[in-house]
């Protein structure tokens, strides 16, 4: 391995399907050791960018290098030094758990003993342990989730791809498999994910790429993104009224941004109890009032003019 | 190569879980005909068929016809489950595949199959006194080819469509008027011109005249290394289309 080279670098990375534009020209790249994420809306092109760099697309334009690779002449080889979580789970249903490692383990030539023992100790690792002999069929979502991490595992990768490793599954679910990337991250897998909740990029991401539309429109981390793009604190304002745009105006000055969204007016500020105070300074007298901290989610309505979930 | 191999095996594990219902089943199947044939159908046609006994000139066709269903049923809902449904072929795309691999592999298991259910067939007809000679032993080559020249266009086919009632189409339209026709139950030669080489055209009259020969220890109708090689040639176009398939679906 080549020391301080980025695992993956892309440059004027481009994928199109037939005239349609996925992917339109992204640069980017992941450093040894680090968690880096892709956030960004449905159709961003999260995805499509996933599947070239896991050189099961070929790319369309640009460059893409991979562990230094190129993934049009080596596919098979760097996918040998990748793990893949795709977007949905392709297990297989009929087979057990165990099956399911031990026989995806045989795809990369891992001799069968070594497949029986690494999948007894991934499955202990995703928390499958006393699953081993259950078919996949029952498992709940959660649970497949995990399975299909623990698979993406099982040839010791040096880059985990994870494509909405928690889309769909519910709270508690969802920290579970947080806390195993997060026990990844600390044995220094480089991790790539993409999401569309800020939560899961703040939590786990070091870097991250906001995407949208095939574009990257910003890069950093969290907390650079949100000082760059945001203010400090958010105040939440919602008016009994048919419409919130009309307060834009009557808002305008306090703080150094003004947004207004189908249920709430949003005021971007650095300091949130004076803002506040402003407001009702102003004989305005909103129903509701909440004051917080800017997030990932204020970066890209910010960025876009969008909200990241609808 | 090794790839391919994996992925057989991979097939192999899931058949351990079906492989007692299907023995059953590849063991009654054969008892059921030789009772229906010989003793039911056979009774009625007394002459029999260019010499031989009905239920004698009857096996080595239902052989290759058993044959030519076992491997239709195994390249359609399974090949379009494994990209429509489970997606189990994608899965495989992630790791270090290539489409020649995750399509060999499942072939293999297919042929597998095939010889797996020819096996008791010529077992129990050998018992009912309807194998000739020794050269049946040679029906076993010829149904892993001809299944490899069936399986291939097919598998090539359900990579294609995307929704499993194009697949029973293919049963009613090609399975069936095949099994009817390609000198299963009666020779070809009995039919009109026009229809006697569509028969010829199939690959099914090609594996039926060679088993026949083989199980009757006589000369094929056709040249024998004709049949092989006209098979050879539906097994690599099949293959060439297959592969195209695959390649264009798992990695665009
Ligand atoms: N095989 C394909 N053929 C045609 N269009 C495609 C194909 N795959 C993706 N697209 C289109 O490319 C765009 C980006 O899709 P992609 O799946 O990369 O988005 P995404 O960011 O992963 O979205 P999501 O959050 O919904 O998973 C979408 O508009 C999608 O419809
Ligand atoms: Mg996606």
């Amino acid at each position: 391995m080549t020391e301080g080279r980025p695992l993956i670098e892309a440059t004027g990375l481009v994928k199109r399907f037939g005239s349609f534009t996925a992917v339109d020209g992204i640069d980017l790249s992941v450093r040894a050791g680090e968690a880096f994420g892709f956030l960004g809306p449905n159709g961003a092109g999260k995805s499509s960018t996933m599947r070239m760099i896991g050189c099961v697309s070929p790319v369309t334009a640009g460059e893409l290098r991979i562990l230094g690779l190129d993934p049009a002449r080596d596919g098979p080889a760097i996918r040998a030094r990748l793990g893949v979580c795709p977007q949905s789970d392709n297990l297989d249903p009929e087979l057990t758990v165990a099956e399911n490692l031990t026989t995806y383990a045989r795809f990369f030539g891992i001799p069968r003993k070594v497949a029986r023992a690494r999948a007894a100790e991934l499955l202990d690792f995703v928390q499958l342990g006393e699953r081993a002999g259950s078919k996949v069929e029952p498992l709940s979502g959660g649970m497949k989730r995990r399975l299909t991490i623990a698979r993406a595992l099982i040839n010791e990768p040096e880059v985990v791809l994870l494509d909405e490793p928690t889309t769909g599954l519910d709270p508690q679910a969802r920290h579970l498999v947080w806390e195993r990337l997060f026990r990844l991250k600390q044995r220094g897998v480089t991790l790539v994910l993409t999401t569309h909740y800020m939560d899961e990029a703040e939590q786990l991401c070091d870097r991250l790429v906001v995407m949208d539309a095939g574009r990257i429109v910003a890069e950093g981390s969290p907390r650079d993104l949100i000082a760059r793009h945001s203010t400090r604190e958010v105040v939440e304002l919602r008016f009994l009224a048919e419409s919130q745009e009309v307060f834009v105006d009557k808002l305008a000055g306090i703080g150094s941004r003004v947004e207004a969204l189908p249920d709430r007016v949003l005021l971007y500020v650095d300091d949130g109890d004076a803002a506040v105070a402003t407001v009702h300074d102003r004989a305005l007298s909103p129903a509701s009032v909440l004051v917080r901290r800017s997030s990932l989610e204020d970066v890209f309505l910010h960025l876009t003019g969008r909200t990241l979930v609808d | 190569m090794t790839a391919t191999l994996a992925v057989f095996e991979y097939h192999l594990v899931g058949y351990r879980r079906t492989w007692r219902g299907s023995v059953f089943g590849s063991f009654l199947l054969p008892l059921l005909t030789m009772l229906g044939f010989g003793v039911g159908v056979g009774a009625y046609i007394a002459g029999g068929v260019g010499g031989v006994s009905y239920l004698d000139y009857v096996v080595p066709g239902l052989l290759a016809s058993t044959v030519v269903q076992v491997t239709m049923f195994e390249t359609t809902w399974p090949v379009l489950g494994n990209f429509e449904w489970h997606k189990i072929y994608f899965g495989q795309a992630a790791a270090p595949l290539r489409a020649a691999d995750i399509l060999g592999g499942h072939l293999v298991f297919v042929l597998f199959r095939a010889v797996l259910c020819a096996a008791p067939f010529l077992l129990i007809a050998t018992l009912f006194g309807a194998v000739h000679s020794w050269w049946a032993l040679a029906t076993l080559p010829v149904v892993a080819l001809l299944a490899f020249a069936v399986a291939a266009p097919t598998i090539a086919y359900s990579a294609t469509v995307r929704s499993d009632s194009y697949l029973a189409l293919l049963f009613r339209f090609a399975v069936l008027p095949m099994s009817l026709f390609a000198g299963v139950f009666f020779p070809v030669e009995s039919m009109p011109v026009g229809l006697r080489w569509v028969a010829y055209a199939t690959p099914l009259w090609h594996g039926v005249d060679l088993c026949r020969a083989a199980t009757l220890g006589v000369a094929p109708q056709w040249s024998g290394w004709g049949h092989v090689g006209y098979l050879a040639l539906w097994a690599a176009a099949g293959w060439w289309l297959a592969r195209r398939r695959f390649q264009t679906r798992l990695f665009h």
